[in-house]
């Protein structure tokens, strides 16, 4: 137990040394490391708590999606039948994950059956194997067809528009000029954004809150506002309200003349003549063809800007608009005209965004906590270093080496893992010290047991680290489940402080089975005792 | 003032590292070298009281409760400090309460500049809550800063208590699985018990002195969990040591061998683990108060208590060391006095 061979020993502490070494970035400013080759920029990372900022948890409308395909079920079927002249009556019902039709007669039930089959597609495109489909069409008796979407193509369909919605959301925040913002999946319906620094997230809660769903659609202009909410209103033809206070009711055209999807550029500018904010745009030339046509048609009438189904601003076309770019003037501020610009260039959510969870921590109290969390840190390490030192002198000496290096080591690890530390994890760092001591602990003590019982000093030494050890195993491998299920569980603060425990026990051990050995190892062949001063 | 303090501390640490290394100092023993205490008699008096303790606190759990903290029961939590002066409460609770949210409850902590509110779940889903943080902020206005904010939908809550839930069940077990692997299924068996009594009176705790029980509270039960057991494996490792060693030796003066024998280290452990948690409890700031105020409860006060006085005495229950063969004691005792 105390025979090391060079090699291994000169092993153990090049380890020792280079895990330390990777704490090394934490104490330089950040500028200075980015200037360092890639592999030393390694550094810890302060959590949320620590440097201020905003958490979100957004959810996507499951409900919202599920509609939305039944809705296009819906339309398909109608199409279809309609295309194969086959009569139905009263229309195309919705309710319960499925879209269900009646067909008249019977005998167009099998024909109807054979066309609308040809709506279901294989999940996951061509190249799907799962021999699952998107859609499934079954008779339900009585001249009723169902249409029905499976639970897999509903899941397929919620993870297609996760995917949209997180590089609508990346290019968002991204357009707010924050630093280094997290955006992640997760779970099958939820999109977490980190944006560290953000003191107020209202804004950047509003920017997602927002489908961004633009429209350019023509005032319907046969009917007064008011007729239509008498309820005049033309089928093809809608009531919606303006976006600016005071609430303005517009009859609006239900077909689209051009859509968001369309638009390839968006500035915040000033009007050079009411030298009021107004947002320009452009067109890509798919989107400038239509626009001419449709202004060409229409000159004369006024047409409606339609964001989330509200009115922006409802301009008269006075003249063909063919350079496929305009410009929206409607009561902005600086800021409303900015954000508008934002969500334009950005694109359009695929389904509506809920804030679920929200967590935002001032500059003030992360930096407090930070210095709470050191004092706490120092304090605790100087009360069991002091305590060490008074029982156990020389060994303790040992110890508080071995404690130091292993602290060192936690250091190395989290900045070499780019970890998070977060106020809990500073609190698992400072119970590791209390609980790197232990395995020290054992091993003192069973070596005081060992001397007990009649053995000289280096068979006791060595009996007590052969026999501490498989416990300290033992022991820790306990503590480290418990901290592994805390980082499986726990989100934000709560895993930084499973990290650190985890790292805090691996470190832990270790230094246990190597550095504590190595020094006792040294001190022995140097002072070859006949005593041990424990 | 802390920067001399500590440079200070660090002083004396230099000092008694030169001293300790020379040897001049004497050595401290907080436990005596050869302790023989009877543990195992005081289960007819431990037994009991743990089980009429892990009752008292489950009747707490249920009559008492627990006060549940925002992560799993929803709702919005603002944390402010007056840009100058004191926070006039008064004035603050007069314009929240004519936002007619429900219930809002104010609160100092920690100086007379802080306050903490705490903003019902409202009903009407995640959005309600959203709508109502953005009341209290437009109604409180730019006079305070905003130092924490946090907002939780009633379904994340409801989850997050879920997995926390589902979070200790699986530690449990897996720390189960993984002792019975490594011992018999009695220490297993020995050591959940134990586990549960641990947690069961956590929670009594926590009822009593109402601390938030929120996602913090769960890793400091999973702590207290991993360090409790930490404790009893080291007695078991004895335990099983002297199973071994002497095969004659009845089971209940086995395991005060075993207790004995390790309990030096065991209350030198706590010391350091103490000293620790006082640190964190003292200077950690509020926002792990109550996480280290239940880790100081369930690790020094019952996790040693259970070790010694739960954890090893129910072997003798649960049947270990009853099939030994009736060999003769090979090995040579270490103690010579015992054997």
């Amino acid at each position: 137990m105390l025979y090391f061979t060079r090699w291994k020993a000169l092993g153990i502490i090049l380890t020792a040394l280079i895990v330390c070494l990777c704490a090394v970035p934490n104490f330089f400013p950040e500028a200075q490391v980015k200037t360092w080759p890639a592999w030393a920029q390694r550094r810890l990372v302060l959590g949320l708590d620590l440097q201020g900022g905003s958490y979100l948890l957004l959810e996507v409308d499951s409900n919202y999606v599920k509609k939305e395909r039944l809705d296009q079920v819906r339309d398909d079927v109608r199409r279809t039948l309609r295309d194969a002249k086959i009569g139905f009556t009263g229309g195309v019902i919705v309710r319960n994950d499925a879209a269900e039709v009646r067909i008249t007669k019977e005998s167009d039930v099998q024909t109807a059956l054979g066309k609308l089959r040809e709506l279901s597609q294989p999940l996951g495109g061509l190249m799907g194997s799962s021999g699952q489909r998107d859609l499934e069409v079954t008779d339900a008796g009585g001249g009723v067809i169902r249409l029905s979407v499976p639970q897999a193509a509903m899941l397929d369909r919620l993870r297609k528009t996760i995917e949209q919605s997180i590089q609508i959301v990346e290019r968002r925040v991204n357009e707010l000029g924050t630093v280094e913002p997290v955006i992640q999946r997760q779970g099958n319906d939820r999109i977490l954004v980190q944006v560290p620094g953000l003191q107020d997230p209202t804004r950047l809660k509003k920017l997602l809150g927002e489908t961004a769903k633009m429209e350019f659609r023509m005032v319907d202009t046969t009917v007064s506002p008011d007729q239509a909410q008498q309820g005049r209103l033309p089928p093809e033809s809608e009531l919606l309200m303006s976006a600016s206070p005071p609430p303005t009711p517009y009859v609006v055209k239900k077909q689209v003349l051009v859509a968001g999807g369309d638009l390839i550029d968006a500035q915040a500018t000033f009007d050079q003549r009411t030298s009021e904010p107004v947002v320009s745009f452009k067109f890509n030339t798919s989107g400038a063809r239509k626009f001419a046509q449709a202004t060409q048609e229409n000159v004369g009438l006024p047409f409606a800007i339609v964001l989330d189904n509200k009115v922006i601003s409802a301009p008269r076309i006075n003249e063909p608009i063919t350079g496929g770019q305009g410009q929206i003037s409607g009561s902005f501020t600086v800021q409303s005209a900015n954000d508008l610009a934002i969500l334009m260039r950005a694109g359009a959510l695929p389904a509506p965004l809920t804030v679920v969870e929200e967590r935002t921590v001032g500059p003030g109290l992360g930096q407090d906590s930070i210095e709470k969390g050191e004092l706490a840190a120092y304090v605790g390490s100087i009360l069991v270093i002091v305590f060490m030192l008074l029982t156990y002198r020389l060994f303790g000496v040992f110890a508080n080496i071995a404690v130091a290096i292993n602290v060192a080591m936690i250091f190395g690890l989290l900045s070499l893992l780019n970890a998070t530390l977060t106020l809990p994890g500073i609190a698992g760092i400072v119970l590791t010290v209390g609980i790197a001591v232990d395995s020290n602990v054992l091993i003192y003590e069973r070596i005081r047991e060992e001397l007990r019982g009649g053995r000289n000093a280096i068979s006791a030494i060595d009996a007590g680290f052969k026999r501490a050890l498989a416990t300290i195993l033992d022991s820790n491998i306990t503590t480290f489940i418990a901290a592994a299920v805390l980082f499986y569980i726990g989100t934000g603060p709560v895993r930084g402080f499973a990290v650190t425990l985890g790292i805090g026990i691996i470190t832990t051990v270790f230094t246990a089975f190597t550095m504590t050995r190595l020094i006792v190892a040294g001190w022995v062949r140097w002072k070859r005792p006949q005593s041990v001063p424990i | 003032m802390t920067y001399y303090v500590l440079i200070g501390l660090g002083i004396l640490i230099a000092v008694l590292t030169v001293i300790a290394a020379l040897g001049v100092l004497p050595s401290l023993r907080i436990v005596p070298d050869d302790t023989h205490f009877d543990f195992t008699r005081f289960r007819r008096i431990s037994f009991p009281i743990s089980a009429a303790l892990s009752i008292v606190a489950i009747i707490l759990f249920f009559t008492h409760g627990l006060n549940l903290g925002i992560d799993f029961k929803g709702g919005t939590l603002l944390e402010v400090r007056a840009k100058s002066g004191a926070a006039d409460i008064a004035a603050m609770r007069t314009t929240l309460d004519g936002l007619r949210l429900g219930e809002i409850q104010l609160q100092q902590f920690g100086g007379p500049e802080n306050v903490l509110i705490r903003v019902a779940e409202q009903p009407g889903g995640d959005k309600a809550q959203q709508d109502a943080v953005q009341k209290v902020r437009s109604a409180l206005g730019d006079s305070i800063e905003y130092r924490r904010v946090e907002v939780l939908g009633p379904r994340v809550a409801g989850e997050l208590l879920a997995y926390g839930m589902v979070g200790l069940m699986l530690a449990i077990v897996s720390i189960l699985i993984y002792l019975w692997f490594r011992f018999e299924w009695q220490f297993a068996l020995g050591a959940m018990i134990a586990n549960v009594h641990d947690i069961v009176l956590t929670i009594g705790f926590m009822s009593i002195s109402q601390v938030d029980f929120d996602l913090t509270s769960i890793a400091a039960l999973l702590t207290i969990l991993g360090y409790s057991l930490n404790d009893t494996v080291v007695i078991y490792d004895r335990i099983r040591e002297m199973l071994r060693r002497y095969k004659k030796m009845p089971m209940p003066q086995l395991l005060n061998e075993s207790i004995n024998s390790t309990l030096s280290r065991s209350i030198i452990t706590h010391f350091t683990v103490t000293l620790a948690l006082l640190a964190l409890l003292l200077f950690g700031g509020h926002a792990i108060h109550s996480f280290t105020a239940v880790m100081m409860f369930g690790v020094v006060l019952v996790g040693t208590y259970t070790s010694i006085f739960i954890a090893a005495p129910i072997l003798i229950y649960l049947g270990v060391g009853e099939h030994r063969e009736d060999a003769p004691d090979t090995a040579t005792p270490a103690k010579k006095n015992k054997a």
